[in-house]
């Protein structure tokens, strides 16, 4: 089986408070610690163990972004991937989820993929709106918030979460599998697979390479456009006081003071 | 003229979802909020909507909605956009919803917006507001006309006027067997003690600061003294501590309780943004650098494993008298 991964480079959401820049209205990326997105490890980890379970497997990570996510796409290789694709051009800076996911689709539409893995939503603009897009573009199923994964013949069978528990879903292959968050642990990086990496098929493509218009991507093909940007109104301070070994009955004045007892 | 809005009425157990009937209402605000329920009890709960908002209804009661994820949805609104052009489509932030959010919109190529906590029309132009990371809130538009707006959840009211009735159309969808291809062959509820999260009007939450999952159950024990639910962290649930449902945050749920506390929390934008709306915040954390101390109307500077045990029983001895 050929299982792609969609993954991402972001700002590491540990480090980094994210800010947008009020002139380009854009997620500041320069200057900040960028990082494989960890939903994404931990998707990536899910597709290596999947390969690894049904044998004669292969797993292609496959990104959009800056040049610099070729250290995203390294990281990926080391973890266990097998071959990683990027694309990257000017043109695309600024792009929303749709274009996103319309370059995607167009890279995976070359490679015949049995399976195309990506995080339920990304760890920096949260919106989960591009696996959708791409199942669409490329007219597969799509299996979304997977916290397990099997496949059984020709069909991809996964327990989805829900509000209240989760359900058992089936969906004939080729299919677009969204994993949910923390479902699967990541795996880290040895030595042998960080040296490994570099040996590794890593392509990178254009979009003249994949035949789309740049006027279709990018800030140009976008279709919200961000007005303003405001602060948010600061919550009135509170109190904080110092543990002295009297916590348990301040907190329970405060819950009385308020009724909350 | 008033926009007319759209509204994906969605069905648990048959029954309209209140996040659904959230939306609707703020729709109703907005312009002329029409409905559309889909699923094999949909013409039941059609001539209900007028209640919550809906000036009319598009209904296609089928079973095939209720067994088959997205496709089926997605089919049937778009032949829905291709007789008629609405000014919006607003959707409640749910599982279910987000997939069908997605396609519809690749489909369509229209643009969208998730994550809204209002949305109004300035004239024409529809400026939809959006909490980004801790610090900013974003206005944006959909330049292009229709498109559809993600909405989080909590952020309007139900809004019900009894007797108030809505024109139902039964729509003559044709659903194509392709697109039943993501079958549902199980659903699984998994129960939990006392209130569900987003019901519970005391919530007591967890994070990294417990040291290790085994402490866990400090946090358990003073919700069951507050007749609270336990809630988690995106770290906590993503360490496998525990299942996702536990999760709050910006990824997860949203929650508005009454008393929000937080126990060992450091506070990541993350999760501020699910809980920040709580009415009373008290934090737990031995760092006072903790950016959860600057949303908390009590903070505590301490250690959570001594803590909390005491507080249990101060609880449980208050509630005696």
């Amino acid at each position: 089986m050929k299982i792609y991964v969609c993954i991402k480079q972001i700002p590491d959401p540990n480090t980094v408070v994210s800010k947008l820049d009020p002139n380009t209205k854009r997620l500041v990326r320069s200057g900040v610690s960028l990082v494989l997105d960890p939903g994404d490890e931990s998707t990536i980890s899910a597709a290596i163990k999947l390969r690894d379970t049904i044998g004669n497997s292969q797993v292609v990570a496959v990104s959009m972004g800056p040049t610099s996510a070729q250290e995203a796409m390294r990281r990926a290789l080391a973890m266990g991937v097998d071959s990683a694709i990027l694309v990257t051009d000017p043109a695309l800076a600024g792009s929303d989820a749709l274009s996103t996911a319309r370059v995607l689709a167009a890279v995976l539409k070359k490679e015949n993929p049995d399976l195309i893995f990506c995080s339920t939503e990304s760890t920096d603009g949260y919106t989960g709106m591009v696996p959708g897009a791409i199942a669409e573009f490329l007219g597969l199923p799509q299996l979304t918030f997977a916290r397990e994964i099997r496949v059984e013949g020709q069909k991809a069978v996964i327990k989805r979460v829900t509000q209240t528990g989760y359900q058992t879903v089936e969906a004939p292959v080729p299919a677009v599998v969204t994993i949910a968050s923390g479902s699967f642990e990541a795996i880290y990086p040895t030595m042998k697979g960080i040296m490994g990496a570099k040996k590794k098929p890593f392509t990178q493509l254009t979009l003249k390479d994949l035949g789309i218009d740049a006027s279709q991507v990018g800030e140009a093909g976008a279709r919200e456009r961000v007005l303003t940007i405001g602060k948010v109104e600061a919550r009135a301070a509170g109190q904080i006081v110092k543990d002295e070994g009297n916590a348990a009955q301040v907190i329970a004045d405060f819950l009385q003071r308020y009724q909350l007892l | 003229m008033a926009k007319t809005i759209w509204v994906l009425v969605e069905l648990e157990n048959g029954q309209p979802a209140r996040s659904s009937l959230e939306v609707l209402g703020k729709a109703a605000q907005l312009g002329r909020a029409e409905a559309i329920v889909l699923g094999s009890n949909a013409a039941e709960v059609a001539p209900t909507l007028g209640e919550y908002g809906a000036e009319k209804v598009y209904a296609h009661a089928d079973p095939a909605y209720d067994t088959y994820l997205t496709l089926p949805a997605v089919d049937t609104i778009s032949q829905l956009l291709q007789q008629q052009q609405p000014g919006l489509l607003m959707f409640a932030t749910t599982y279910d919803l987000r997939d069908i959010a997605a396609r519809l919109a690749a489909r369509n190529n229209l643009g969208i917006i998730t994550d809204a906590t209002d949305l109004q029309f300035d004239g024409d132009e529809l400026k939809v507001t959006v909490p980004w990371g801790g610090e900013n809130l974003v206005t944006a538009t959909l330049p292009q006309g229709t498109g559809i707006v993600l909405t989080r959840p909590k952020a309007f009211a139900v809004q019900r006027t009894e007797g108030k009735t809505a024109e139902v159309e039964n729509i003559n969808a044709s659903l194509n067997s392709e697109s039943q291809s993501i079958k549902i062959l199980e659903r699984v509820e998994v129960q939990s003690e006392g209130p569900e999260l987003e019901d519970a009007s005391v919530i007591v939450s967890g994070g990294r600061g417990l040291g290790k999952p085994e402490n866990y159950h400090l946090v358990e024990e003073l919700a069951k003294a507050l007749g609270g639910a336990p809630g988690a962290t995106r770290a906590i649930v993503d360490a496998g501590w525990l299942p996702y449902s536990y999760q709050i945050g910006q990824t997860g749920k949203t929650v508005k309780p009454t008393l929000y506390i937080a126990c060992g929390i450091s506070g990541a934008i993350q999760h501020l943004a699910g809980m920040k709306g709580s009415k009373y915040i008290i934090a737990i954390n031995k760092d006072e650098h903790a950016p959860i101390f600057s949303v908390a109307d009590l903070g505590v500077i301490g250690d959570v494993i001594t803590i909390l045990p005491q507080l249990t029983e101060e609880v449980k001895r208050r509630k005696a008298h």
